[in-house]
C-alpha cells in the first residue's frame, strides 16, 4: 500500500476498498464523520488513525493530534462533539515517560475541547509490529441545531473563507523528522476547532460548507468540494496566509505550501452576505486571528479550481494523483 | 452540344471522382469548373463533407486531360491526398455547373491553415480606384482565413464567422461568377458589406478619426495598441521606441523573454537582421511565420525589443490590416495579447477585460475568431525549416503517416501542448494550446479538441497520452472511456521524427530534453533509446543527478548546479573561486542537504539540467523567467567563441551512462585559469556534441544501427544541433525535425504514431 499521501490514490482506496465493503447511507456521504439519526437527536460520529512520525513535534504530539483530529472531523460535520474513544496499540518496550505525556497532552485537548474520553482500549504488541505508538479515537457530537452542511449547498457566488496561515503542521513535522534546523517560530497549528465552529455557526447556521484541509493541504481540499458540488472555484494567491518562515522553508525545499497538511486550520464556503460576521468571529478568535476570504465558487469549469497567481494568470490548482513530480519539461 | 469534335457516342463516358485533401476553401470547385468547361465536360462539381465530388461526361480522351489537369493545374493552395475515380451511366446534361454542398454525417475534408494576403488582393488594396482601396477585409479563393473562422463543414459561408455579413450585389456577382478570383470565396467581403474595424481606448470610446489611420499616428506617437488579427490579439508598439517598448514589458509582466517583431517590407527588415535566401522565402511566402533572424551589426531597434539576444523574430504582414497598419519602413513589436503565461486573447470580450491594463487602444473588428491561432516561429536550418511552433498557417494542414490505422487522439503534453487527431493516414497536429496548467489554456484544449473532432469528422477509438501521471492531458485521457496507450515522453519524441519522415525501421534516438517521466519512475531527459515506433529500448543516458526541491530546481539552476559542485568538492565549493559561488541565495545549504536526504529531490538524467547547471557556475544565470532560459543564454554566451572538448565519462554496462561530472570539474579549473565565459560556454557545447557522437559510435557498434533520430527541447539550441548533426552526419543517417517542433509541441504526433503500431 502506498496510499498515504492523501491524494487522488487514497481517495481511490476509500471508494475502491473501503467503501464497498462498509455501505451504508451515513458512510457514503465520505464527510468527516457521520451523522445518525437516534431517536430523539441527531448524532455524528466520526474515527481516524494517527501513526504520525516524530511522535512529538513542536506544537504538539501524536496524543493532542489524535484528539483534536477527531474533535474537528466532528465540528466540520456542524456537530458539538462530546464524548471520544481512545484505542492504543502500543509497542513492547515503549517508554512509559513518553506514553505518560502523550496521555497527559490528550487530556489536556480534551479539556480544552469539551470533550470526555469515555471509552479506550490498549493493547501492547511485539517489538517491531509497531513502530512507538499509534493511537485510534473516535468521536460523537450532537449536530447543532439549524445547520445543514453538506458540499450539495455549495452554490456559485458564495464565499470561501480560510481561518488562518497553512503549511505548518507539515513543514514543522517534515523539518523535524529529517533533522532540518527551522526557526523555533515553525510550529505545527494542531488544534480544536469545536469552539470556534460553535460560535460560528450559533451566529451563521445555514453555513453551506466546512471542511478541514488536512492531507494534501489547502488545494486538495478545495478539489474535493468542487468535484462534490461540481462548481468551480477561483481563489486568490495573494490572499492565502502563509506564515513567512514558512513560505521561507517551502521555497528552499520547493514545496507549495497550499498542498501541505493543517491540523488547526478551516475553510468556509458561506452566502457572502454572511462573511462580514463569520470574519468577525474568526478574527476575534485565537484560532482565527488571521482569517480572510481568499476566493469564490464559479459556475465553471465544474470540478476545477483555480488559482489566480500573484502576476495575475489563473492556473490550475490540480488534485495530484500522487506525489508532486515536476510537470515541466 | 453534340458537335463534340466528331466522337461518336460510344466514346462519351461519365466518371465520378471524388478527391480528399485540402480542397475546400482554396478556390477549387471554380478550378473545376473552368478546367470542365475547357474540355467540353458536362456534369457537376460539390463539397462533401470529405472533400470535392465531381462528376463528368464528355469524349474519352477530353476526360482524361480533366483528370490529369485536376493535379498538374490544382490552385496553390490546394492539398490533394486522394483521389478515387469510377465509371458511372451516362446521363446526357447540358452543362457543367457548381452544386451546393453536401452536409455527410461522415465528414472528413480537411481544414485549410489561414493563408496570408495575396499579391492580387494587396494590390486592389492599394489601388485608389479599386472598391477595395484601403480594406483590411480583403481576401480571395487564393488567401485569407479559414480555420479561424470555419464554425461548422462543409466549409460554406454559413459555417463561416462571415455568416453574419450579407453580401452586397457586387460581392454577390464576383461570388457566383466562375471566372472571377472570388467565385466561392467564403470570407468575400467589400466596404459596403462586409466587417469593419473601431479604435477604442481603454476605457471603451470609440476615437475620433479613421481607425487605421489614427491606430498608426497612436503608434508612432508611444502608444499601445491591441490589434485584433486573424488568430487572436497581438499587442503592438513602435520597436524603434525604447520606451514604448519598456512599458509594455513591465505592462506585460514579462522581463525578458524576446519579442516578435512586424516588419513593413523586407527592406526594412534587412536594415537590421540577415535575411537568407531561404528566410526570404519563409518570411514572403503564402504561411508567414516568425522567422527567428540574426541580427545584423546595424541593429537598431530598442534594446528591449529582444535584450541581449542576437536574434530576432521577425514576420512580415500577413494579414491585410497589417498591408494597411505598416509603413514599409516601419518595424513594430507584435506580441501575441496575452499577460505573462496565459493563452493569446481572441474574443473581445475577454482581449478588453484581459488587457485593459496593458493596452493603451484597442483596434478591434467585428468579425468573429471562432478559434484562436498563434503566430507559428520557425527558424531556418540548413536552408530548410525547423519548426518551433506550428500554429497558424501550418496547422491544421494533416501529416502524411506511413500507413492507415485506427482514429487516435493523442494528447500531447503538458507545456507548450498541440493534441493530435488521426483519420486513415493522415495525422492532423492541432494549433499551439499554450501550458495546460493555465487554467484558460486547459479550457480552450478540451473545447478545440471538441471542435476539430467535429470539423474532422474524427471519433476516436484510441487515446494516446504521456506517461506522466500528473499531466493534465494524461488526466483528460482519463476521461474518454477508450483504450489508453500511455507513451513515454522521450519515445514520443523520437516516434514523432520517424514518423514525420515515414521511417519503420528501428533507429538510434537521441532525446535530450528538460524532464519527461521515465518508465522507471524517474525524470528522464538525457535519452539515448533504441526505437521504433512500436518500442524502444534504454541503450544509454546521461547519469542521475537529484533535483533539488524538484520543480523549483527547474527555475533556480543555482540548484542543481550547487548540488553537481557539492559532489565534486563538498560544501566547501563556496570558497572556490567562481561566479556562482558569489551568487548562492541564502539558505541554499539547507536545500543541498535536503535533497542529500532525499526530500523532494527526484532523480533526472535531463540534458536540459546540464546547461542549467553549466550557466548558473558561469554566473550566466540563476534563476529564470521563461522556460529554457539558462540554455539560450548560454548558448547566446558562446556565440562567435570556439571551445576545446572538455572531458566526460562513458560508463560501460547494459545500460551506459553518460557522466559530466569531469565536465563541470575542468569548467571549474579553467575558471580559476581565468578561461573567459565565451570560450568556457563554447567549450560546454563542444563537449556535449563530442559526448553524444561518441556515445552514438558506441551504440552504434552494439546494435549495428547507423541511422540517428534527434528531438527534444535541447535541439532547439542551434550550436548544439549544427554541431552534434554535423559530427553525426560523417558517419551517420540523421533525422532532425522538419514538421513539427522537436519541443513537446511535436510530442502528440509521436503518441499518435506509436498509439497507430500498438493498436495494429
Ligand atoms: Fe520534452
Ligand atoms: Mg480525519
Ligand atoms: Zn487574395
Ligand atoms: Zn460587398
Amino acid at each position: 500500500l502506498a496510499h498515504g499521501s492523501g491524494g487522488k490514490l487514497s481517495h481511490d482506496l476509500v471508494t475502491g476498498v473501503m467503501l464497498p465493503a462498509f455501505a451504508n447511507a451515513a458512510l457514503n456521504e465520505l464527510h468527516d464523520g457521520a451523522r445518525i439519526n437516534m431517536p430523539g437527536v441527531k448524532l455524528a460520529f466520526t474515527t481516524d488513525s494517527y501513526v504520525v512520525k516524530p511522535l512529538f513535534f513542536a506544537g504538539g504530539n501524536i496524543g493532542k493530534l489524535a484528539v483534536c483530529g477527531t474533535v474537528n472531523d466532528l465540528a466540520m460535520c456542524g456537530a458539538d462533539p462530546h464524548y471520544l474513544s481512545a484505542g492504543f496499540i502500543i509497542e513492547e518496550g515503549f517508554p512509559v515517560a513518553d506514553l505518560i505525556r502523550i496521555v497527559e497532552s490528550m487530556q489536556a485537548a480534551a479539556s480544552e475541547a469539551g470533550v470526555a474520553i469515555v471509552t479506550g482500549d490498549t493493547k501492547v504488541v511485539e517489538k517491531g509490529a509497531v513502530d512507538g505508538i499509534y493511537i485510534n479515537t473516535a468521536g460523537i457530537g450532537a449536530v447543532i441545531d439549524g445547520t445543514g452542511i453538506s458540499p450539495t449547498r455549495v452554490r456559485p457566488g458564495q464565499d470561501i473563507i480560510l481561518s488562518g496561515p497553512v503549511g505548518n503542521h507539515a513543514v514543522a513535522i517534515m523539518a523535524l523528522r529529517h533533522g532540518l534546523v527551522l526557526p523555533q517560530t515553525v510550529t505545527s497549528d494542531c488544534a480544536p476547532l469545536n469552539g470556534l465552529v460553535k460560535e460560528l455557526l450559533s451566529a451563521v447556521p445555514d453555513v453551506a460548507v466546512l471542511r478541514d484541509p488536512t492531507r494534501g493541504g489547502l488545494a486538495t481540499t478545495l478539489n474535493e468540494i468542487a468535484q462534490q458540488a461540481a462548481v468551480g472555484i477561483l481563489v486568490e494567491e495573494a490572499a492565502i496566509p502563509v506564515q513567512p518562515e514558512v513560505a521561507a522553508a517551502c521555497d528552499i525545499l520547493g514545496f507549495d505550501p497550499l498542498y501541505l497538511a493543517n491540523e488547526g486550520k478551516m475553510i468556509i464556503f458561506s452566502q457572502p452576505q454572511a462573511s462580514e460576521r463569520l470574519l468577525a468571529i474568526l478574527k476575534g478568535h485565537k484560532y482565527g486571528k488571521e482569517a480572510g476570504i481568499i476566493g469564490k465558487v464559479t459556475d465553471s469549469p465544474a470540478g476545477q479550481v483555480g488559482l489566480r497567481t500573484l502576476i495575475g494568470g489563473i492556473r490550475l490548482l490540480d488534485m495530484p494523483v500522487a506525489d508532486q513530480l515536476p510537470r515541466i519539461c | 452540344m453534340v458537335e463534340e469534335t466528331g466522337a461518336t457516342l460510344g466514346n462519351i463516358e461519365r466518371i465520378g471522382i471524388h478527391i480528399a485533401g485540402i480542397v475546400q476553401g482554396v478556390g477549387f470547385r471554380p478550378f473545376v469548373y473552368n478546367l470542365a468547361r475547357r474540355h467540353h465536360l458536362r456534369g457537376w462539381v460539390l463539397n462533401d463533407g470529405a472533400g470535392v465530388r465531381i462528376e463528368a461526361e464528355g469524349a474519352s480522351h477530353a476526360l482524361r486531360e480533366f483528370v490529369a489537369g485536376l493535379t498538374a493545374e490544382a490552385p496553390p493552395l490546394a492539398v490533394i491526398a486522394d483521389m478515387m475515380i469510377i465509371a458511372l451511366p451516362l446521363k446526357g446534361e447540358t452543362q457543367f455547373e457548381i452544386k451546393s454542398s453536401l452536409i455527410s454525417v461522415t465528414h472528413s475534408a480537411t481544414i485549410s491553415p489561414d493563408i496570408a494576403t495575396c499579391p492580387d488582393c494587396r494590390r486592389e488594396m492599394a489601388d485608389p480606384n479599386n472598391r477595395r482601396f484601403g480594406y483590411p477585409f480583403t481576401n480571395c479563393t487564393n488567401c485569407g482565413p479559414r480555420y479561424t473562422i470555419i464554425t461548422g463543414v462543409p466549409y460554406d459561408r454559413m459555417r463561416t464567422t462571415m455568416d453574419p455579413f450579407a453580401m452586397c450585389p457586387a460581392c454577390q456577382a464576383e461570388y457566383d461568377d466562375p471566372a472571377n478570383r472570388r467565385f466561392h470565396a467564403q470570407p468575400n467581403a467589400c466596404p459596403v458589406c462586409g466587417p469593419r474595424y473601431r479604435l477604442l481606448n481603454s476605457d471603451g470610446q470609440e476615437a475620433a478619426g479613421q481607425p487605421l489611420t489614427e491606430a498608426r499616428r497612436l503608434l508612432k506617437n508611444g502608444a499601445i495598441v491591441a490589434v485584433k488579427g486573424i488568430g487572436g490579439y497581438h499587442l503592438v508598439c513602435d520597436a524603434m521606441n525604447q520606451q514604448a517598448v519598456t512599458l509594455l514589458r513591465t505592462r506585460k509582466i514579462r522581463e525578458d523573454k524576446p519579442f516578435a517583431v512586424m516588419g513593413g517590407s523586407l527592406e526594412s527588415v534587412r536594415r537590421h537582421c540577415l535575411v537568407s535566401q531561404a528566410e526570404e522565402t519563409f518570411l514572403t511566402g503564402a504561411v508567414r511565420p516568425i522567422v527567428l533572424l540574426a541580427k545584423t551589426a546595424g541593429y537598431s531597434l530598442a534594446e528591449a525589443v529582444a535584450p541581449g539576444n542576437p536574434c530576432l523574430g521577425v514576420m512580415l504582414p500577413y494579414a491585410p490590416v497589417h498591408w494597411l497598419l505598416l509603413a514599409p519602413e516601419d518595424v513594430w513589436v507584435m506580441t501575441s495579447g496575452n499577460s505573462s503565461d496565459e493563452p493569446i486573447a481572441y474574443t473581445d470580450g475577454d482581449a478588453i477585460a484581459r488587457l485593459a491594463g496593458i493596452a493603451d487602444y484597442f483596434l478591434i473588428h467585428n468579425r468573429e475568431i471562432h478559434y484562436r491561432a498563434d503566430d507559428s516561429v520557425v527558424r531556418i536550418f540548413n536552408d530548410k525549416p525547423y519548426i518551433l511552433r506550428r500554429s497558424r498557417g501550418l496547422a491544421p494542414a494533416p501529416i502524411r503517416l506511413v500507413r492507415p490505422g485506427p482514429p487516435v487522439l493523442a494528447c500531447g503534453g503538458e507545456l507548450k501542448n498541440a493534441f493530435c487527431l488521426t483519420k486513415g493516414d493522415q495525422a492532423f497536429v492541432s494549433v499551439h494550446m499554450g501550458d495546460l496548467e493555465n487554467m484558460a489554456a486547459f479550457e480552450s484544449y478540451k473545447a478545440t479538441i471538441g471542435h476539430c473532432q467535429g470539423l474532422l469528422g474524427i471519433r476516436p477509438e484510441v487515446v494516446a497520452c504521456d506517461l506522466h501521471p500528473e499531466y493534465l492531458s494524461t488526466k483528460y485521457a482519463d476521461h474518454w472511456n477508450l483504450p489508453r496507450i500511455a507513451v513515454q515522453h522521450h519515445h514520443a519524441h523520437i516516434a514523432s521524427v520517424l514518423a514525420e519522415h515515414g521511417l519503420e525501421e528501428p533507429v538510434i534516438g537521441i532525446a535530450f530534453d528538460g524532464t519527461g517521466y521515465g518508465s522507471d519512475g524517474h525524470l528522464w531527459g538525457g535519452e539515448f533509446l533504441l526505437a521504433d515506433c512500436r518500442e524502444f529500448t534504454r541503450l544509454a543516458h546521461c547519469r542521475y543527478l537529484p533535483l533539488p526541491g524538484a520543480s523549483r530546481a527547474i527555475k533556480e539552476p543555482w540548484r542543481p548546479a550547487a548540488w553537481m559542485l557539492q559532489e565534486l568538492y563538498n560544501a566547501d565549493f563556496v570558497n572556490l573561486d567562481i561566479p556562482l559561488a558569489r551568487l548562492l541565495p541564502e539558505g541554499w545549504q539547507m536545500t543541498i542537504q535536503a535533497a542529500a536526504k532525499g526530500i523532494n529531490a527526484p532523480l533526472t538524467s535531463s540534458a536540459g539540467r546540464l546547461f542549467d547547471i553549466a550557466a548558473a557556475i558561469l554566473g550566466i544565470r540563476t534563476h529564470i523567467h521563461y522556460e529554457g532560459q539558462a540554455a539560450v543564454e548560454l548558448e547566446l554566451a558562446a556565440t562567435g567563441a570556439r571551445g576545446d572538448t572538455l572531458p566526460y565519462d562513458i560508463t560501460a554496462g547494459n545500460v551506459r551512462e553518460l557522466d559530466f561530472r569531469p565536465t563541470f570539474a575542468a569548467m571549474v579549473q579553467a575558471i580559476g585559469q581565468g578561461r573567459g565565459t565565451a570560450e568556457l560556454a563554447a567549450a560546454f557545447h563542444t563537449t556535449l556534441a563530442a559526448a553524444i557522437t561518441d556515445m552514438t559510435r558506441r551504440l552504434s557498434k552494439t546494435t549495428g544501427i547507423r541511422k540517428v533520430a534527434l528531438s527534444g527541447g535541447v535541439f532547439q539550441n542551434m550550436t548544439l544541433l549544427r554541431q552534434v548533426a554535423g559530427l553525426l552526419e560523417k558517419d551517420f543517417t540523421v533525422l532532425i525535425h522538419r514538421q513539427v517542433p522537436t519541443n513537446d509541441g511535436g510530442l502528440c504526433l509521436g503518441q499518435a504514431a506509436v498509439a497507430i503500431e500498438r493498436s495494429r
